[in-house]
């Protein structure tokens, strides 16, 4: 990897779901130890966007460049085994597993990956309900657990799915601070979310995504001077 | 001596052979369950995999003499990579479709498979004589007990828990359980799931030849043995719940007792009474006594 290239590239990327054709042609980079958001309405491609980056959509062509290698061929657990990780939107809780089953089910990729007693530091709930099963706990820890099981996975680039989509704002606040911690471990973050106020207290960039595509990059201290065009975008 | 007006000589040694019946429903059954669980399909070869595994058994003593010992471990290897084989060659095709493309496959490769082994060996059955170490028996006072027997139930009973234990307590299992649920994610996690799916395929089949190995000094090795047997293993299937781990191992061993104990009290109904069960369930709880409604 050249020593200032971007972690993550992303070039004319383009992703069907069955037959819909979803993205077309998006492009956006990130850089090593960045959060950045993908913002935009509903439907317009950001959630879409993580899953082709992680190769579970039906079809993808472009390129996906992570650490200076293609990753448009690679299988998910390929895909994975490099260093990347993925938290889903409906956050993917095993209901056969209970919540320690849940979180150490990701294999570990890399070393480098959070210990167990942080994880429960940072979430300390989980550490209560190890023996619960998993889909019986809150939604708040439904997502502590999605998030807390890649971390100790040793992958440094972190695909975040709406991680504060309808939970109570204590939780949200959590969330956020938790964010900003593994910012400041070096984590590289990918984040999508609707919330663009939340997304600001945590983000460096955001990309706003629009039929499929990046359709303007705002750096955060931009992001007061640029309300009105980004209300445009985001219909609010 | 003499229970409810019958001998408890032909009370005890119908409920025997009813376990004995339920030690292969357990275990085909239990194999039906792993595949159907991860694969989510209707394996109709099972009952020829089950008469393959009895088959490698002959063929390692006629042409190799290898005997019984050799065969449980054989058997089960051998009709398990022709099971993977099949998996990879032509099921892997089917799993975006609905289930009854896998269920049409099977069935025909089980078609196909018995079909060769009658042309060549006919439908009368081929001798396969018992180990040694297994022949004669205890007088447990209340009944004759043969040796072979006991070992059946004991064996078919350590697999299945054995089984069971893997799937539900171990790290292993809980791949297996997670990519039951949603493979996509556990493949994202950076497990091969394909891979999962072949090796899962191959074991359920495993399973079935060795219930075949041990079938073989009961039963005879017969083409037909399995088309006979699968459709009593679909309906303890149909019981337990689909998918059901521990379910399949009770509903086997259950209903095996039960059709023994029919076949003492009301004889006439013992070749049903499964079916009756079945429908009765179904009419109660349609995801089976164990299933999860999904």
């Amino acid at each position: 990897m050249p020593p200032d290239g971007p972690l993550l590239e992303v070039r004319d990327l383009h992703a069907w779901y069955g037959e819909s054709h979803i993205l077309h042609g998006l492009e956006f980079d990130v850089h090593a130890g960045e959060v950045v958001t993908l913002l935009g309405r509903n439907g317009a491609g950001k959630t879409t966007t993580l899953k082709s980056i992680m190769g579970i959509v039906t079809r993808r062509q472009g390129s996906i460049r992570f650490e200076g290698r293609e990753l448009i061929d690679r299988p998910s657990n390929r895909i994975a085994r490099l260093g990347i990780a993925f938290c889903p939107e409906e956050r993917g809780i095993f209901a056969s597993l209970d919540v320690e089953e849940n979180l150490v089910l990701p294999p570990v990729v890399r070393s480098g990956g959070l210990p167990l007693a942080t994880i429960y530091d940072l979430f300390p709930n989980l550490r209560e309900r190890l023996s619960s099963q998993g889909t019986k706990l809150s939604g708040g820890e439904q997502q502590m657990l999605a998030i807390g099981r890649i971390l100790r996975t040793g992958a440094r680039l972190l695909l975040l799915d709406e991680p504060t989509e309808g939970l109570a704002p204590v939780i949200v606040q959590q969330i956020g601070a938790t964010i900003r911690r593994l910012k400041a471990e070096r984590f590289t973050i990918v984040l999508v979310e609707q919330n663009f106020r939340f997304a600001a207290t945590v983000a460096d960039r955001h990309y706003v995504v629009e039929h499929g595509r990046v359709v303007d990059m705002i750096p955060n201290d931009a992001l007061d001077a640029s309300k009105d065009r980004l209300h445009e975008y985001l219909g609010v | 001596m003499t229970v409810f007006g019958i001998p408890t000589q032909a009370l005890f040694g119908q409920l025997l052979i009813g376990l004995i019946n339920g030690a292969f429903y357990a275990l085909l059954s239990l194999g039906l369950s792993v595949i159907f669980g991860l694969l989510n399909i209707i394996n109709f070869s099972h009952g020829a995999q089950y008469m393959m595994g009895a088959f490698v058994a002959y063929f390692a003593l006629q042409w190799a003499g290898l005997g019984y010992w050799w065969s449980l471990l054989l058997a089960p290897i051998v009709v398990g990579l022709i099971g993977m084989t099949i998996e990879r060659t032509m099921l892997k095709r089917l799993y975006h479709l609905d289930h009854l493309y896998g269920l049409l496959l099977t069935f025909g490769c089980a078609l196909v498979i018995e079909g060769v082994f009658r042309h060549e060996f006919g439908s009368s059955g081929l001798p396969y004589t018992m180990p040694a170490a297994l022949t004669g028996g205890y007088n447990l006072g209340f009944m004759f007990l043969p040796t072979y027997r006991a070992w059946v139930i004991v064996f078919s009973l350590v697999v299945c828990l054995g089984t069971w234990y893997v799937i539900e307590q171990t790290k292993l299992g809980s791949y297996l359980r997670a990519a039951t649920e949603n493979p996509a994610l556990v493949q994202a996690f950076g497990i091969n799931v394909p891979r999962m799916i072949t090796l899962t395929y191959g074991f359920g089949v495993a399973l079935a030849a060795l219930a075949g190995v041990l079938a073989a000094p009961i039963y005879q090795v017969n083409p037909l043995m399995g088309s006979n047997i699968i459709i009593v293993v679909f309906a303890i299937v149909v019981i337990g719940g689909m998918g059901s781990i521990m379910g399949s191992i009770v509903t086997g061993f259950g209903l095996g007792m039960i059709e023994g104990l029919t076949k003492v009290f009301y004889p006439e109904a013992s070749n049903t009474v499964i079916f009756v069960i079945m429908a009765l369930v179904l009419l109660v709880r349609p995801t089976g006594l164990f299933g999860r409604a999904s």
